[in-house]
């Protein structure tokens, strides 16, 4: 059974976004989404300054088995990237929503997180899968 | 009806993430296939390979039989437990399968051939042999366990017996030798030297778990993958299959054409492809670059298109590797492109061999 933390919000294409309360969100995969792809072997970010919108493939997870586009849950910019994966793609499956983390994207508008699932919500989707 | 290896209670205690592999429920991995692939290059690992099938060819006409079944010519193999990788066509020269073949008497052979066609082979086998005096008989009483990497037999030593000890001792690669219980074979499908070791299904959770006791550590279909395709071994059903000619899959060097009378099965096609030398080849692709070549992409080269066959991440190189079919005029060293995700990038062809013995060979 995945870990799926209360305190986070998600898209069904299985982002995980972050308040951080300062008008900025972090987003990455999850803990489901990691276990379906396996062993990640790239990480394909945004740059720093983009502006997306949500449901723009933005970044592409590679792993031994696939490449799987990850979708903006939210517009804005994008206001930092983890650069770590670069090196480390692997801290994607260890940390998923914690240093495998994979962008910052500063809101256009905060009532978007209002539309994403809920920690039940998402539950729904894994069970679905 | 999804079939079970008697090792599939070992793999879950060890945590396997198991899958459907054509019709067999098997560990894809136990945690991480990189992990696992890097303990098979630099240490010793081991797989569960009894969904794999056994089959014992005897008989007067044995040798006369498979001289005909199989392209390679058995007329080779001289010494008792010798091996010869080899594959067996249809009469328009498709390939059936590849296998191995392991010689024990001239009226003697042992046949591994895949799980994922045995039924197919296990008939085109029997009607071939029909006006032969051979018996041909599956042997599903055995598990198999391949045992894989710089320090596997150095591990499997900790486990045999003193004559069993003997038997392996100074065993050359590509031989076999049945030792008490156990069938060993110094054969692998990973490019490191090691052993396959076939046992009464009875004894294979038993072995396994001293096998795990002494080191080595459990590997998935995954790390077996990625694996044999540094190796540049094929894999039946991507990199051939029954629309291709070995000459198209990098498997001339086990046509044996000498003697020109020996008449194997889809020998008249085959020889008319080589004297035409129109069939396309089999490269290997090297992506240095960010991405990773799959299977199925498209490959784009002055002398026309190719298709990727087998395409992974490299854990052992670090980027991307593939095999790829290809128009005969394109050259190793040549750079095509391949067709990632709507653009075209650059990537340098080689000869389909990557890594053997843990080291780059390209």
């Amino acid at each position: 059974m995945s870990n799926i933390p209360s305190e986070l919000k998600y898209a069904s294409s299985h982002e995980w976004v972050r308040n951080e309360g300062d008008g900025t969100v972090t987003v990455g995969i999850t803990e489901h989404a990691q276990e379906l792809l396996g062993d990640m072997v790239f990480v394909e970010l945004p740059e720093v300054g983009d502006q997306i919108s949500t449901g723009d493939d933005v970044a592409v997870a590679e792993s031994v088995k696939a490449a799987s586009d990850i979708y903006a849950p939210v517009s804005g910019e994008v206001v930092g990237i983890n650069e770590d994966l670069e090196d480390s793609p692997e801290l994607v499956n260890s940390d998923a929503f914690g240093d495998g983390w994979m962008f910052r994207v500063k809101l256009d508008d905060a009532s978007e997180l209002d539309a994403l699932l809920d920690a039940e919500g998402y539950q729904n989707v894994v069970d679905e899968d | 009806m999804t079939n079970k290896t008697v090792l599939h209670a070992k793999h879950l205690e060890a945590g396997a993430k198991m899958v459907d592999f054509y019709g067999w429920e098997m560990p894809i991995n136990y945690g991480s296939q990189i992990e696992e692939h890097h303990a098979v290059r630099t240490d010793a690992g081991m797989f569960d390979v009894s969904h794999m099938t056994i089959v014992d060819v005897q008989g007067a006409d044995a040798k006369a039989f498979l001289r005909r079944l199989v392209i390679n010519d058995v007329v080779k193999l001289e010494v008792a437990g010798k091996a010869l990788y080899t594959g067996m066509c249809n009469e328009q020269g498709g390939v059936i399968d590849d296998l191995i073949v392991y010689y024990y008497t001239d009226t003697e052979y042992r046949l591994v051939v895949n799980s994922a066609t045995r039924e197919k082979d296990l008939a085109w086998i029997n009607k071939q042999s029909e006006g032969f005096t051979v018996t041909v008989t599956e042997r599903p009483e055995f598990a198999m366990i391949a045992i894989q990497g710089p320090q596997a037999k150095a591990k499997v030593a900790t486990l045999l017996d003193a004559e069993q000890t003997a038997a392996v001792d100074g065993m050359k690669p590509f031989f076999s030798v049945q030792a008490g219980d156990l069938f060993i074979a110094t054969t692998g499908y990973t490019g490191e030297n090691g052993y396959e070791i076939a046992l009464p299904a009875d004894m294979a959770a038993d072995f396994w778990q001293q096998l795990l006791d002494a080191g080595v550590k459990p590997a998935g279909l995954g790390a077996r993958d990625t694996l044999r395709l540094e190796a540049g071994m094929n894999l039946y059903g991507l990199d051939m299959d029954e629309s291709v000619s070995p000459l198209a899959a990098n498997m001339a060097w086990t046509i044996s054409w000498e003697p020109e009378d020996r008449n194997f099965i889809g020998r008249d096609v085959l020889a008319a492809q080589r004297a035409a030398g129109d069939q396309p080849k089999l490269v290997g692709l090297v992506l240095t670059e960010k991405g990773v070549l799959r299977s199925g992409l498209k490959v784009v080269s002055e002398q026309g298109e190719g298709v990727i066959t087998s395409g992974t991440f490299s854990p052992t190189l670090g980027h991307s590797i593939a095999m790829a079919r290809v128009p005969r005029a394109v050259k190793i060293g040549d750079t095509v492109q391949v067709e990632m995700r709507k653009k075209l990038v650059n990537v340098e062809v080689i000869k389909p061999s990557f890594v053997r013995n843990g080291k780059k060979v390209f």
